[in-house]
């Protein structure tokens, strides 16, 4: 039986990846997929409470499965955004972008 | 009775159509729109009064009052505003009134104004004003009353400032603005504390069974506190009405009023508007008899006190004024405050014996009446005389008998009513207020008698000046007079005849105290003195100015220079008006007020958006625009939550 912490461990390490590669990234692709790594980690942690604590319900992997779906959406979203950046600045680095600044 | 809402219909549309079509209109239509309308609504007031008093009296002997229109317009809990019209002996009289002299300045407009620039605007603001006013006189409760008393003073504003490229026209419309609302905040305030007291604000209600109730006659009902308030709130009344009707020291708009064209001073600041203080008080006059005392002194007392002093110090002043206008407008306060007097005289309830403490009533609306017509035909012919020498000063005119003989014999007319010689009706309705002013005291009594003298005095002093005395023959010879187009005399003409004949309609017949009939009959004893009195004033008058050269005259004036000179500049009113605002409410009061508004107040809020504007200066550095960064500070922040929430 696996233990429940191993898990959650693995679930930790997704969410630092993806903490890490959002912030040090330089392709905003790149931290596309740093958002997706940290969703993922919290769609595991939904799976892994329902299995492993057992109230007995579905809830847990229902959410997980609403999540994806709403990162697919939201993926297509920042894809979207992506495109423009492009048009707009001839790259997709998001050093580029501090056209935004104060 | 339905169509009595037509007659404040119609002149609002007319004042509508006038106002936004206008420009597209030719003058001739646009006169011809706001005159054909007028005689509507002139026949409908007529069809009015002739179905109100022929309709039978009640048990009592009074006719019924009627509320053809009265809807719930603005509930505010306990209190209702309605809007209504009403219908009793003193508003279905006024009717007439306002309706006859507007028609009649209407017609005279198509004269006097004839090629001014802004004819179409005059017509719409001519509307205007007549709708204003027969909305005020028809009002069933007294905030309607209210709001069309100020729909009157916007509509005497804009027609003061026609003339609108003549600074002194702007300065006069301001001030009678001013002045008017000034003392209509206290008519506010007055209004408020009463529909607080007394839980409505109509005069009358509409019972059950289709009958109309007398709601002011049935307020009694109210606790100690309240009974203190009432009069109070009847006082402040009372000054809003002195405002509009230029009662001592609320005048001082008025004389500047006449900057307007004439015909408007002829409808507004002589007939209709400025009567309107008077109808104020004969509308409340039920709970002024009945509520108006506190500690010993009544509200109606106050309103004597300031009605004499009132009628005297115009009087005085008209003495010594010589623009024409100036003298007419000063007559017109003097007159007003005669009405005045009349209510204020009226100390007992009409029940029990007859009329003794009341006549005062019926003799101030008669007045009213009487004066309205012959007020707005001294009015109407001194624009004929201005429109002949083009100039208001006296000294431009003298002779014009030969040149004008219409507008001669109707003012003198005019004159004659005023001065109160039989049978023109100035007369009949003077002698009406000095017989309640004897009956109330006999000091009041004298003290008017003898202001009617010197009414008879100036307007004869008035008259001569401009019709005999020294004529100025260099300015004649240079732009002879001519008599005025037949749509100006004929007005005078139809002016002249109502004041022969309305000293001999029955009005206590119609208007009187207790509703119920009421035979007039003369006291020759008063009558007779102030007969005696106006034809030694006026042949005194005729001593002094009837000649080419007039030495009395000027030797008096060389003599009591002194008075003279106060009377000329009206004893200074403006100048202790203009001194109280500039120099101790606007010096001591407005300015350092002015300056904490500015310096502190201000400056207060100008530091916040100092302070805002530099904190924001000073760290817009962390808005770096690198995402990352925002990033990175938003995780540790979240890590730090995490971490106090985990240890806390």
């Amino acid at each position: 039986m696996i233990q429940i912490e191993y898990m959650l461990i693995i679930s930790a390490v997704m969410m630092c990846a993806g903490i890490f590669g959002f912030i040090t990234r330089r392709s905003t692709l790149a931290v596309l997929l740093s958002i997706e790594l940290m969703l993922n980690s919290a769609d595991l942690n939904f799976a892994v409470f329902n299995r492993m604590c057992n109230f007995g319900g579905n809830e847990g992997y229902l959410f997980s499965v609403f999540a994806i779906a709403i990162a697919a959406a939201e993926s297509a979203v920042a894809i979207a955004i992506m495109i423009n950046i492009y048009r707009m600045l001839k790259g997709i680095q998001v050093d580029k972008l501090e056209k935004m600044k104060g | 009775m339905e169509y009595t809402l037509l007659i404040l219909l119609l002149p609002f549309f007319s004042f509508l159509f006038l106002g936004i079509c206008g420009k597209w209109l030719s003058h001739k239509t646009a006169g011809l729109v706001g005159t054909s309308v007028l005689g509507i609504v002139t026949i409908l007031s007529y069809m009015t009064a002739y179905a109100y008093f022929t309709a039978p009296r009640g048990a009592d002997g009074t006719f019924a009052t009627l509320l053809p229109y009265n809807f719930e317009w603005l509930p505010m809990g306990n209190l209702h505003f309605d809007l209504g019209i009403m219908l009793d002996p003193i508003s279905v009289m006024m009717l007439i009134v306002i309706s006859t002299v507007s028609l009649m300045v209407h017609i005279y407009s198509f004269g006097y104004m004839h090629g001014e620039r802004g004819f179409q605007r005059y017509y719409a603001f001519l509307s205007l004003f007549t709708m204003s006013m027969l909305g005020l006189v028809v009002a069933t409760n007294i905030f309607q009353m209210y709001m069309f008393w100020e729909l009157v003073g916007v509509s005497s504003y804009l027609l003061i400032g026609f003339y609108f490229t003549s600074p002194a026209a702007i300065a006069a419309s301001k001030k009678a603005f001013i002045v008017t609302r000034f003392a209509d905040m206290f008519f506010l305030i007055g209004i408020l504390i009463y529909g607080y007291f007394v839980g409505t604000f109509n005069f009358v209600e509409a019972g059950a069974d289709g009958q109309v109730v007398d709601t002011m006659g049935q307020i009694c009902g109210f606790d100690a506190d309240a009974a203190k308030f009432i009069p109070v709130a009847l006082g402040l009344m009372f000054i809003g009405g002195a405002g509009k009707s230029a009662m001592f020291p609320l005048h001082i708009w008025l004389p500047d009023a006449m900057e307007g064209p004439t015909p408007v001073s002829a409808l507004i600041h002589a007939a209709t508007m400025v009567v309107a203080g008077v109808f104020l008080i004969a509308r409340m006059m039920p709970l002024l008899q009945s509520f108006g005392t506190i500690g010993g002194h009544t509200v109606l007392g106050i309103v004597v006190w300031v009605g004499v002093f009132t009628a005297f110090y115009a009087a005085a002043v008209a003495c010594a004024q010589s623009d024409i206008k100036r003298v007419l407008a000063f007559s017109t306060i003097s007159q007003i405050a005669f009405m005045m007097v009349a209510l204020g005289v009226c100390t007992e309830l009409p029940t029990g014996h007859h009329h003794v403490g009341s006549l005062g009533y019926m003799a101030s609306m008669f007045h009213l009446f009487t004066h309205a017509m012959f007020k707005a035909l001294l009015f109407l012919g001194a624009g004929c005389i201005i429109h002949a020498v083009h100039s208001n000063e006296m000294s431009a005119m003298g002779g014009l008998r030969k040149y004008m003989p219409i507008t001669h014999i109707t003012f003198l007319i005019a004159c004659l009513a005023i001065a109160g010689i039989p049978p023109f009706s100035g007369f009949f309705s003077k002698d009406e207020i000095l017989t309640a002013c004897f009956a109330y005291s006999p000091f009041v009594g004298w003290f008017m008698t003898a202001i009617a003298a010197m009414t008879a005095f100036y307007m004869f002093r008035l008259y001569y000046g401009i019709f005999w005395g020294t004529e100025n023959e260099e300015l004649h010879a240079h732009h002879t007079p001519h008599e005025a187009p037949l749509v100006m005399t004929l007005p005078l003409i139809f002016l002249a005849i109502v004041t022969c004949a309305a000293g001999f309609i029955p009005f206590g017949h119609f208007v009187s105290a207790d509703g119920q009939a009421y035979d007039i009959h003369l006291d020759w004893g008063v009558a007779g003195t102030s007969i005696v009195i106006a034809v030694c004033s006026i042949l005194l008058a005729t001593f002094i100015y009837i000649r080419k050269r007039q030495p009395v005259a000027d030797s008096m004036a060389e003599k009591f220079s002194g008075l003279h000179r106060w009377a000329y500049k009206r004893f200074y009113m403006d100048e202790v008006y203009q001194y109280v605002t500039h120099r101790i409410i606007f010096a001591r009061i407005s300015k350092p007020i002015a300056w904490f508004d500015r310096h502190i107040i201000d400056g207060f809020f100008d530091f916040l958006a100092w302070g805002a504007n530099a904190l924001g200066y000073n760290i817009r550095g962390l808005q770096s625009g690198a995402v990352q960064k925002y990033a990175f500070v938003f995780f540790l922040g979240i890590l730090a939550l995490t971490l106090l929430f985990l240890l806390a």
